[in-house]
């Protein structure tokens, strides 16, 4: 046995040899770009899809398009309002055919100019079935939309191009609705209209390898599912350029890591500080922690495909559900204050001007659990008598404010068996339940907003066979206003008519809509004037590093 | 001896086919994964179907597991759906949890079998009292807080280390998460050492060399620990796959990109070519573990001969 | 091999127990079986009786809970959210503002079924498996191990939620088959190593010169000497099955209210971190599950002694 007690202290050695280098420490850690300078060190995770402008549907990859990219538009990070970026004006007389003309002076980070072609050819792609884009839907709304994308499985496309589309000169095209919208013009800040580099085109796998775009920061180096630095843009010829040398974006495949590592001081900016944290954040960070609302509500849906939650008296067995959750107790326990109790179906975000009404909902978003009984019973009680509140659980802390809900439930009914939790192992599983119509009971649904307007909380949602209407409501009432809505002659009268669409909602209440989510962050005391977008990603170009 | 290891190596092929076959049909029967990557949206059926025939999932679970055979002979394992090939993957995962195995090993060989040898000499005394409490612990208390609170305080409060392992992820930067992932299999080597000490130091060949006057420590390591350790070798050969496998929970705390967490991923993403490459190798490891640990029975125990 | 002096060798084993059951050792004329003397030596052995006893207090609460608890587990008040002791309360609220006492009194019917029949279950189908591979070796030993080898590489959060998707079921049952049905592989190991070295014994090679069958070979000579390390890993896995189920369930794939488990609360505590701020919701789940452990760690280690034929 010689030999086995010579590995033994071989064994014994090495572990003594790496206890040494621990406490020596230091080197190349793998990180690229550099932490010289005043580059700002910020939290990222890994995007789910590659990175393309019109593939990129998540947070983390929207980050990136973010920083790298300029549309037509801009959405105010403070205020929310579409103001022009590219746009030098965008003009209609029907809101169905619009001119758009872009500034002069804009460059990709490749030196090339940004022309009119460069957003018609990103667009044509985006939408082109062929790319299988999975934000081509954007595009739908352009005329010729059906030839470069049909509808069918398995169809072809029987064009390369969108016929609404056409460039006029360098810097100017048009664009020809298949309907009026009026609002059409403010969803162009969204990163699926950005512009492309013909070098996007000239070779797809390179420029994948290191996207390049005409925002205010520019791609220094990137490893696949590690970090990305990026480095401020020279030439850009915005008026919020970087105020930064670069940002640093590390993937940390748990926020837990990424809010300790900014305690430990290695890293400057966390976004969405993790749910498990939150209760101590405000001692651990004190004025460093950012709580501000983003354009996120979460509601609870019915399946009103099933007859058991469509029939004439349900409405009120589904008001009931929602004067039996205690909003504002789950809200401060569950969420620490991160979330506010909805009071209607879009967010605070939109401001009262835009369409935001604190006073639609009223009692029935209250919690009163005597009221709540009253109306379960009066509308023939819950189907079966009982009720499963489904949703993934693989991602998000859902299964905390799901017990919440269903306990509040249950109080308010007096029945601790009434209300049942049903997780479902993953997000896909999850939406194939959901997209297949076979639920039977409430299920989480959500909405963050691709841009910051009315119609994007309502119409995706409740329109009938619209693409996020999950829970199968269709009412007539509803389609008319919001259909009247779009071709409304200016932004007052659309904004008034969606109100109006919104109180079908409420009357009808196929969702019950729960809290408007707020944006969370914290950084070091390296970085100062942090602070989040509607969109609830940090304002990255702001960041001054001391 | 060279027969029976052409003969184990010859066996997996079979192993191999039959393996990939039944994750292959495993993550099959999770169901279609391209609803997931709309996010809340309904998929546009168009966008859909070409995503499907893209990762050919619209043909038959045969024909796409044939497919997946042939382009595997080419080396190419596929991709996973944020487009990164899978080798690419399993190239940056593998060398990680290699090392972070390896310390997590290491760890688990020293202290386990010390623990054990000397709980098993110190049987109901004070030593062997505080180990097995210390054993409670391990099991009562989840992975998770162990290692968050561990790394907190050494990497927070104490500033020893850094939270966070950099994506080279260096042997000293892997002790940490090493030992807090050995720390349930520590709990089974220590009490598996313990138990055939407690049973081998009442054998005959242990009371001859007693009697034959050798010094204590010569009778405790060749004598009593060599045929003590057939249990804890066969232990730690399959704990060499699971804790390359099973990282999961040690490798988010420390944000560690190993096989665990892109396993994990590939599962929830349902996402078959990811799945099926890293099983593959994981049955790979496990097969030769197994064949190591096989022959080192005839070197612990000289009466087991192998044909 | 009876043995009525002991020398005073620093192998020897020292606790009490022992050394009561050695010295209760049998007259050598009187022959009797081993599992008859077996329970002769554990009914003498203290850490026998106070692990039974621990084991029987468990069950009993397990089957009858509101013995020694009084409230509902299920009625939660959001308001006392990790609320510390009160009285009546004196174990505090967890997150959600249940009872602690009350979840942790009724939560030991799961645990302790899942932790049982789970383990049971892993260590019927590791031990036969890994015998039967140990004991005829060739072809049947390439076939079981190569299966075990592929067993051991399935990662259990797939195995369980196709398992699941097949059963549609959720409870206890589907739980202890799931762990089962993916356990197994490391007790066949453990099982094969210890009968190839129990095989090459001298006893057993008298056994089978005198004609003794391959069953009477494996059930009388070689199992009794393979135990061992068979008890030892069911037992830690009795507790890491236990912490296994919460992570099912918290998957989807294991128990649903109204059942309340050990697993399901210390996963919930350490989900949340909560454990920072209210240590008292994982203390008490996870005490309780460490108190089930150390009795069946107890026993498992007297039932080895009382089996042991060197110790006598």
């Amino acid at each position: 046995m010689r030999k086995g007690t010579r590995l033994t202290m071989a064994v014994a050695g090495a572990t003594a040899v790496g206890l040494l280098a621990t406490s020596c420490g230091g080197g190349d850690d793998g990180y690229g770009g550099g932490d010289g300078g005043s580059t700002v060190r910020a939290s990222w995770g890994d995007p789910q899809n590659p990175l393309e402008p019109a593939n990129t549907n998540e947070v983390q990859g929207g980050k990136v398009m973010d920083m790298i990219f300029r549309g037509l538009k801009r959405y105010n990070p403070e205020t929310a309002a579409a103001e022009d970026a590219l746009a030098e004006s965008i003009e209609t007389e029907d809101q169905q055919n619009f001119t758009i003309k872009i500034k002069q002076g804009w460059t990709f980070s490749d030196g090339t100019e940004v022309m009119a072609k460069s957003f018609v050819d990103a667009w044509n792609y985006g939408a082109n079935i062929e790319n299988s884009q999975i934000n081509s839907y954007f595009f739908q709304f352009i005329d010729g939309y059906a030839d470069v994308h049909p509808e069918d499985e398995g169809a072809e496309p029987t064009a390369d191009t969108m016929s609404g589309l056409e460039v006029v000169d360098d810097h100017t095209f048009t664009v020809r609705l298949t309907e009026p919208f009026s609002l059409w013009p403010d969803t162009l800040g969204y990163t699926a209209y950005s512009p492309l580099p013909q070098a996007f085109f000239d070779d797809h796998e390179a420029w994948l390898e290191k996207p390049v775009g005409n925002g205010p920061y520019m791609i220094d180096s990137y490893s696949r599912s590690q970090s990305m630095g990026l480095v401020k843009y020279d030439d850009y010829a915005g008026d919020d350029e970087a105020r930064n040398d670069g940002v640093e974006l590390r993937v940390y495949t748990d926020n837990n890591t990424a809010y300790t590592d900014l305690q430990a001081g290695n890293l400057d900016v966390i976004d969405d500080i993790p749910a498990s944290q939150l209760k101590n954040v405000e001692s651990d960070l004190g004025d460093r922690y950012i709580n501000q609302p983003a354009g996120i509500i979460q509601t609870v849906s019915f399946p009103l495909y099933d007859d058991a939650w469509s029939g004439e008296d349900m409405v009120k067995v589904r008001q009931g559900l929602s004067m039996a959750i205690n909003r504002e107790e789950i809200t401060a326990k569950i969420f620490a204050d991160t979330r506010t109790p909805a009071t209607d179906f879009t967010s605070p975000v939109l401001e009262e001007s835009g369409g935001y009404e604190p006073d639609l909902c009223g009692d029935i978003c209250e919690y009163d659990p005597e009221k709540a009984k009253e109306m379960i019973e009066d509308g023939g009680g819950l189907p079966g008598g009982t009720v499963t509140l489904t949703s993934n659980v693989d991602t998000g802390s859902h299964r905390q404010w799901m017990d919440a809900a269903c306990n509040s439930i249950n109080n308010a009914l007096g029945d601790t068996g009434a209300c049942t939790v049903n997780p479902v192992p993953t997000f896909a599983d999850f939406r194939n339940q959901v997209t297949g119509d076979s639920m039977t009971g409430m299920f989480r649904s959500g909405w963050q907003m691709d841009y910051p307007l009315i119609q994007n909380f309502l119409q995706p949602l409740y329109y009938t066979d619209a693409s996020s209407n999950d829970s199968g409501y269709s009412s007539p009432d509803f389609d008319d206003l919001v259909d009247r809505a779009n071709s409304a002659d200016d932004e007052d009268e659309a904004i008034d008519l969606f109100k109006q669409a919104q109180e079908v909602l409420r009357d009808d209440m196929p969702v019950i809509p729960l809290w408007y989510q707020n944006g969370t962050a914290g950084h070091s005391e390296r970085v100062s004037d942090v602070k989040l977008n509607p969109f609830s990603v940090p304002v990255y170009t702001e960041v001054t590093v001391s | 001896m060279g027969r029976y290891v052409v003969r184990r190596l010859l066996q997996m092929i079979p192993v191999f086919i039959g393996a990939t076959f039944l994750i292959f049909l495993m993550v099959f029967a999770l169901g279609d994964p391209v609803t997931g990557l709309f996010g809340d949206r309904a998929p546009d059926a168009a966008t859909a179907a070409r995503l499907r025939a893209e990762f050919n999932l619209d043909k038959p679970v045969w024909q796409q597991y044939v497919l997946y055979m042939g382009n595997i002979f080419t080396g190419d394992f596929g991709t996973a759906f944020n487009g990164r090939p899978v080798t690419e993957l399993l190239a940056d995962a593998l060398p990680i949890s290699f090392r972070l195995m390896l310390v997590a090993i290491v760890f688990e060989i020293v202290v386990g079998i010390v623990l054990g040898v000397v709980t098993g000499l110190r049987r109901g005394r004070a030593a062997d009292t505080s180990v097995l409490m210390a054993t409670l612990v391990v099991i009562a208390i989840p992975t998770f807080v162990l290692g968050t609170t561990l790394q907190f305080f050494l990497g927070v409060q104490l500033g020893w280390i850094n939270p966070a392992v950099s994506p080279a992820a260096r042997f000293d930067e892997l002790i940490v998460p090493g030992i807090i992932l050995a720390l349930v299999s520590l709990a089974y080597v220590t009490r598996l050492t313990r138990t055939s000490i407690v049973e081998n130091a009442r054998a005959d060949y242990v009371r001859t060399a007693v009697a034959k006057g050798l010094p204590r420590r010569r009778v405790t390591v060749r004598h009593l620990l060599r045929n003590s350790l057939i249990p804890v070798v066969t232990y730690l050969g399959a704990d060499i796959g699971t804790l390359m496998a099973g990282a999961i929970v040690t490798e988010r705390i420390f944000n560690i990109q190993g096989v665990g967490y892109q396993l994990y991923e590939g599962i929830l993403r349902q996402n078959s070519p990811t799945v099926v490459g890293f099983v593959t190798v994981l049955v790979l490891i496990f097969l030769i573990a197994n064949l190591l640990v096989d022959l080192l029975y005839a070197v612990l125990d000289p009466r087991i001969r192998y044909a | 091999m009876p043995e009525p002096s002991r020398p005073d060798t620093p192998f020897e084993a020292q606790g009490a127990a022992v050394a009561e059951a050695v010295s209760s050792t049998p007259d050598p004329g009187k022959a009797r079986s081993l599992s008859s003397d077996a329970w002769h030596d554990l009914r003498r052995n203290p850490i026998f009786v106070i692990s039974a006893l621990l084991i029987l207090f468990l069950v009993v609460i397990s089957i009858w809970p509101s013995l020694i608890a009084t409230r509902d587990p299920l009625y939660c008040q959001l308001g006392r959210s990790l609320d510390g002791p009160a009285p009546g309360h004196w174990f505090g609220f967890d997150t959600q503002g249940c009872d602690v006492y009350t979840r942790t009194v009724y939560g030991a019917r799961a645990s302790i079924a899942v932790g049982v029949c789970a383990t049971l279950g892993v260590a019927l189908v590791g031990a036969v498996v890994g015998g039967l591979a140990g004991f005829f070796g060739g072809f049947w030993d390439a076939l079981l191990s190569r299966t075990t080898d592929v067993f051991f590489a399935i990662p259990l959060v797939l195995g369980a939620i196709v398992f699941l998707s097949m059963i549609k079921l959720t409870g206890i049952w589907p739980v202890v088959l799931v762990i089962a049905a993916l356990g197994w592989p490391q007790i066949a190991r453990i099982t094969r190593g210890a009968v190839i070295t129990a095989k090459q014994n001298d006893y057993v090679q008298a056994a089978r010169a005198l004609g003794a069958g391959n069953s009477r070979l494996l059930l009388r000579h070689i199992l009794p000497n393979a135990v061992a390390p068979v008890i030892v890993m069911a037992t830690i896995m009795l507790g890491t099955f236990i912490a296994l189920e919460a992570t099912l369930s918290f998957l989807g794939v294991g128990l649903r209210p109204p059942t309340v488990s050990w697993g399901v609360d210390i996963s919930a505590a350490s989900d949340g971190m909560q454990f920072r701020n209210a240590p008292h919701i994982l203390l008490y789940p996870a005490a309780a599950l460490s108190l089930c452990v150390l009795a069946f760690i107890m026993m498992g280690d007297a039932v080895r002694d009382a089996l042991d034929p060197k110790l006598r």
